[in-house]
């Protein structure tokens, strides 16, 4: 028979490992501590097509993930995508920067890329940003390619 | 109004779905006497040692003990009568996760503030009254029967009930552990100033013991008187059944077709 | 003709009656008794850091191991189709995802339920079958506010703690695989795994799963032991029901969980 003390002991332990797997997954698996989601502000964007990007795709500026996709609507009234991003309030844009929808390697999953612009008053949360660049589909992309390559021909004629 | 009787048990009828397990049964168990409740196995004794708990309620009738009706009573009303009765079970029933004084301290940790040395004091005389202060340390699985029916004899007086219930405290002990609890249940009662009730089948050990006897046969109360009454009695299946006497008015066979016809039946 | 198949009919719905919504509505009612009777489970907290003992300290082994090998199979099979897309960095996100969502929670349940559930059943229902739950009422002590209340909060305080060890067992399994062993490169193992895998989504949805499968669980296993018949093949059917229906229950409920936590992605 175990005594009191003993049987404290090693419940103890249990927690104590118990809450450090639980530390381990939100910390180093989730990142938790890099990105949290309760100190960030909201920003939107539309586009005129965004591709494959998803819910929860990263938000990155310069390499650097700043936030995460939290939404996106079509709008019924632009025939538009809107994108909500939630980005993190230690990182702060101008006014005037863009977004692109790009792509991680040739088949990598798509984020969304913003590139600083050169205003001097910062995106507050609600803001929309104006200039867009809309996702690289690769059928328009072929097409685009086989229609030059077609009128480059013709010019030789 | 205080009466002289500790427990009153008037018209009482009960039953489990159809079958009727006693049947306006009336008894009363004086103060400070060991009354015993014998019959034959399956006569409804232990039913009526729940009832007198309050573990299980009559169809019909009521059950007094100190002046309360218990089967009229609420939760927490019987549970603050309860505390006052003490029960030992058929086989003990002792918690098997705890050590003799464990179980011992069981109930004192359960009701009472009182600090650790104390409750170790008590439950240590507790066990010294039946004998058995030096097994406070083996577990329930390293006791023999009869020490562990002593036991569970020192954790149902643990809180000095004034009402004893003993359901079969004799069955499966040797005759040296059968002379020892019934000696117990006697010197117990006498010093704690209690009331015991004791069912039981085992008659030669009974009648040297207590005061009165019930007997109870089908369900109903057949005779009552002391022992000496008992032993006196001329009712036939009494006297088989103080005597032991394997046929009587209580067949040997249970009901079955002739036993002829049966045989030769193919 | 018409006749029997009434007949069967009517068999058949009262057996459904008397086994299963009969049975559920006493076992709602359980439930709340033992809700209700659960004060001295926390007041008197030492009750059931002992039942934390039993359930969740004796469960480590069979957790950790189990959660070693089940993430360094997932590393060499997730390896062997991430390598064929050339996209074997993605070793992490796949080991973590699929622990952290759904086999943490789930395989955890299981062991869980046949490890802890079945001795939490066997040992109510040997203690009403020697009647020490009777001799307990007759103390003036309520079994459910002794016995069973500090079982269950026991099963539902361990049972998030078992999974995430699972959980992390399982990641560090896969990157022994994966990194150790295969040479995946570390530094993306970790940075794809990171940026994939979001808290609330996945690491927080996980441990709402595993504390529904804890409750599941331990309720099941405190009721079927409690409702066991007292006798030896009464104890031992409730252990079996115990371990059937905890683990039928688990995989429901991952099902429903899952449809509510991750539509729409």
């Amino acid at each position: 028979m175990m005594t009191r003390k003993e049987l404290d002991l090693w419940v103890g332990i249990f927690a104590v490992i118990g809450i450090g797997a639980l530390l381990f997954l939100s910390l180093k698996v989730a990142n938790l501590a890099s990105f949290s989601a309760a100190d960030s502000y909201q920003i939107n964007a539309k586009f005129e097509n965004i591709g494959g990007l998803k819910v929860r795709a990263p938000v990155k500026s310069a390499g650097v993930v700043v936030g995460r996709v939290s939404d996106i609507r079509f709008d019924n009234e632009s025939f538009e995508a809107v994108v909500s991003m939630n980005i993190d309030s230690r990182y702060q844009f101008p006014k005037d920067s863009s977004a692109k929808i790009l792509t991680s390697g040739l088949l990598g999953e798509q984020y969304s890329g913003l590139s600083p612009g050169g205003d001097t008053v910062n995106l507050k949360g609600g803001d929309t940003l104006k200039l867009t660049q809309s996702a690289v589909v690769l059928e328009n992309l072929i097409g685009q390619f086989l229609y030059n390559k077609a009128a480059e021909g013709d010019g030789k004629k | 109004m205080a009466t002289s009787n500790l427990v009153e048990v008037q018209n009482v009828t009960f039953g489990y779905d159809q079958r009727e397990v006693l049947k306006n049964i009336n008894l009363v168990v004086p103060r400070g006497k060991v009354v015993a409740i014998m019959g034959l196995s399956g006569c409804g004794k232990t039913t009526l040692l729940r009832l007198i708990g309050g573990a299980l309620f009559p169809n019909q009738g009521e059950i007094r003990v100190a002046d309360r009706v218990v089967n009229k009573l609420g939760h927490d009303a019987l549970f603050e009568l309860r505390r006052k009765m003490g029960m030992l079970f058929q086989f003990g029933a002792l918690f098997t996760d705890m050590s003799s004084f464990d179980n011992v301290a069981f109930q004192m940790r359960e009701h009472t503030n009182l600090p650790a040395s104390i409750i170790r004091d008590l439950a240590l005389m507790k066990l010294q009254a039946v004998g058995l202060r030096g097994a406070a340390d083996l577990m329930p699985s390293e006791l023999s029967g009869g020490m562990a029916r002593r036991v569970a004899l020192a954790r149902s007086i643990a809180l000095d009930p004034m009402l004893m219930m003993y359901d079969e405290p004799f069955t499966g002990l040797d005759p040296i552990s059968l002379g020892v609890i019934g000696q117990l249940i006697r010197r117990l009662n006498d010093s704690l100033g209690a009331t015991s009730i004791v069912v039981t089948h085992d008659v030669a050990e009974a009648l040297e013991l207590v005061d009165y006897v019930y007997y109870m046969s089908a369900g109903k109360v057949e005779f009552q008187g002391t022992p000496d009454q008992v032993r006196a009695a001329g009712l036939s299946s009494l006297r088989q059944f103080v005597y032991g006497e394997p046929d009587g008015p209580v067949p040997f066979h249970y009901p079955a077709p002739d036993y002829r016809q049966d045989l030769f039946a193919q | 003709m018409t006749g029997r198949l009434a007949e069967l009919v009517r068999a058949l719905g009262a057996r459904i009656v008397d086994n299963w919504i009969w049975r559920l509505g006493f076992a709602c009612r359980f439930l709340w008794f033992t809700l209700k009777e659960s004060g001295p489970s926390f007041r008197r907290f030492h009750l059931t850091i002992r039942e934390i003992y039993f359930t969740g300290v004796l469960s480590l082994i069979i957790i950790l191991v189990s959660g070693l090998f089940v993430g360094m199979v997932l590393g060499l099979q997730g390896y062997d189709t991430l390598v064929r897309y050339g996209s074997s960095e993605a070793l992490g996100v796949l080991v973590s995802l699929s622990l952290v969502r759904e086999l943490g929670p789930v395989v955890a349940g299981l062991l869980f339920a046949s490890r802890a559930g079945s001795a939490i059943t066997a040992e109510i229902g040997l203690m009403k079958a020697t009647e020490q739950l009777s001799a307990m009422e007759m103390m003036a002590v309520d079994p459910i506010a002794r016995v069973v209340a500090p079982r269950f909060w026991a099963g539902v305080i361990s049972m998030p703690l078992l999974a995430a060890l699972f959980s992390a067992m399982g990641v560090f399994g896969g990157y022994l695989v994966g990194v150790r062993l295969i040479g995946v490169d570390e530094g993306s193992f970790w940075s794809q795994m990171q940026a994939a895998v979001d808290f609330r989504e996945d690491v927080l949805n996980g441990v709402i799963k595993s504390l529904v499968f804890g409750i599941a669980v331990t309720w099941i296993a405190v009721y079927e032991g409690y409702d066991a018949p007292p006798t030896a093949e009464g104890v031992s059917g409730a252990t079996t029901r115990t371990v059937v229906t905890s683990s039928l229950a688990i995989l429901a409920l991952d099902f429903v969980l899952t449809a509510l936590m991750f539509r729409g992605h």
